[in-house]
């Protein structure tokens, strides 16, 4: 096992040369971009959270953010989907580019937006009404469907959300009945329910034990057949074994983005090697 | 390695040290072993022979505790970075330098067959070549307990000389042996023990690319500087 460990490990570096050209491209895996951020600035009032941010989230790919407390990490996830916007005194500079649109410009369709970037928070949200409607709710925002759609779109949601079979007898009750893996994974149902493209997810198991989190993390690695995801974690493990790529923040610069496999064996930066080891003074 | 700041967690910091001091502790011994069983060799030293073989079981014993301690240390803390990379090194450190052990064994059991022939011939090629082997041996450790990338890199260049005297030695045992096929068992133990020799410092050469890629998270390049083939010296012996 070790001897197939080191080898990896080694074939990693004799990759690095051109991890090391694609870092300057602000992103460590070749294909197709979903998202692309450029130049990003933010700030809470005078405050810069975030520092010239350059960072592509690979299409149908997991990108990892890491970053002690304060890095801006969240900050970011917050810029993606205009979450800013509900509080005053907080602006971006630069670009967040989707499908040729910068998601930053004045004008943009919030409503739209979000739909198409889906956010998951740290704590299940479930709203105080049935598991059906905690679905349904967010859909009938951007879609009329007739009761068999609604009915259908909610059995596909729940279903790639790994939930549909403990859940399809009780679809009435009230979702705060679910224990809170399970909330989790309705969370998730509702924001795929509205078909985004993106998923953010931040920091969505750090409320729960450690069999529901490995259901998420089996989750992600479903989803990320259809969707693109960018996922904050305080979990270094979890970037790990969920990750494509990583990126490391810290003081709100991105100070190194990688394949998970090489930011976890052969990290180039000190300040990344010091804070994924537990060394960060 | 070094210039990195500690650990949060000290006892994690302190593991990390321990299996550094093993492997150290370890090299230390195999480094007595390969002296032993070189008097032996050079001086017909039986006293250092028996020494040299005694060491082995003591090098087998520290090879088992550093596998037992990164089973330990993978398991509990999930090492990641070059704590990964310097965990999964020693154990393959420790696996090179069980295998020095057990030919510098080998050759303090030659030399005890050996010293029953009285050699009409010198074994300076042989004494040069183990000198090398031995100081390539302690660089290399150093290497290890230092986490220092150069002294590796140093081994690693280093492995061609003794590559060259090997060759050296093969042939001139081989006219010796065409010469006087009375001289054929000895010549065939010393060959074996040069190439016991030439094995310690092909796997002083594998702990310094090991030691290289923990430290610097680089790999050194696939092709080790290499003498002249001692094979490849048979077939032009024959074709000239």
């Amino acid at each position: 096992m070790s001897g197939d460990l080191f080898m990896e490990a080694t074939q990693n570096t004799m990759q690095v040369g051109t991890a090391q050209a694609a870092a300057s491209k602000a992103t460590a895996i070749d294909g197709p971009v979903r998202v692309s951020i450029r130049a990003l600035n933010f700030f809470y009032g005078t405050n810069r959270a975030l520092k010239d941010i350059d960072l592509d989230l690979p299409e149908k790919r997991v990108t990892g953010m890491i970053g002690p407390s304060g890095c801006g990490k969240s900050t970011l996830l917050r810029v993606l989907n205009r979450m800013f916007d509900l509080y005053p005194g907080q602006r971006a500079t630069g670009e967040v580019m989707m499908d040729g649109l910068n998601i930053l410009a004045p004008g943009i369709d919030l409503n739209a937006l979000r739909s198409r970037i889906g956010m998951v928070f740290q704590k299940p949200t479930p709203f105080p009404m049935s598991i059906y409607e905690n679905i349904a709710f967010g859909v009938k925002l951007h879609e009329r469907l007739a009761r068999a759609e609604m009915d259908a779109r909610v059995e596909w949601s729940l279903t790639r959300a790994a939930l549909w079979t403990e859940v399809k007898d009780r679809l009435h009750t009230p979702a705060a009945g679910l224990s809170g893996g399970q909330q989790q994974r309705l969370c998730i149902a509702r924001t795929i329910a509205t078909r985004p493209e993106v998923i953010l997810l931040d920091e969505p198991t750090s409320a729960l034990d450690p069999i529901s989190t490995l259901k998420i993390e089996e989750l992600i690695d479903e989803l990320k057949r259809d969707f693109t995801i960018a996922i904050v974690t305080h979990n270094m493990q979890q970037a790990a074994r969920c990750a494509d790529q990583v990126a490391f923040f810290y003081l709100g610069e991105l100070v190194e983005v990688g394949t998970a496999s090489q930011m976890f064996t052969t990290p180039r930066q000190r300040r990344t090697q010091e804070y994924i080891t537990g060394r960060f003074g | 390695m070094s210039d990195l700041a500690g650990h949060i967690v000290k006892s994690y910091e302190a593991e990390l040290k321990r299996l550094r001091d093993l492997l150290v502790e370890m090299g230390g011994r195999v480094e007595a072993q390969l002296a032993a069983a070189t008097t032996a060799v050079l001086e017909f030293d039986l006293d250092s022979a028996t020494r040299a073989v005694e060491q082995d079981p003591a090098v087998d014993a520290l090879e088992r505790e550093v596998e037992q301690f990164v089973l330990r240390l993978l398991a509990l803390r999930q090492p990641v970075a070059q704590d990964l990379r310097a965990i999964v090194a020693a154990l393959k450190v420790s696996s090179d330098l069980e295998r020095i052990g057990d030919y510098a064994a080998n050759v303090a059991k030659r030399s005890i067959v050996l010293s029953q022939f009285s050699l009409p011939f010198k074994l300076s090629g042989l004494a040069n070549m183990t000198r090398l082997v031995q100081e390539n041996l302690k660089l290399v450790v150093d290497a290890v307990g230092d986490g220092d990338a150069d002294k590796a890199v140093q081994v690693w260049r280093g492995d061609e000389a003794v590559d060259d005297i090997y060759t050296a030695i093969f042939r001139e045992l081989v006219t010796y042996m065409m010469e006087d096929a009375r001289s054929i068992t000895p010549c065939t133990h010393l060959l074996f023990i040069a190439k016991n020799m030439e094995r310690i410092g092909d796997h002083a050469t594998n702990i310094a690319e090991i030691i290289h890629f923990a430290t610097t998270g680089e790999s050194l390049p696939e092709q080790r500087p290499k003498g002249e083939s001692p094979n490849y010296a048979v077939i032009r012996h024959r074709s000239s």
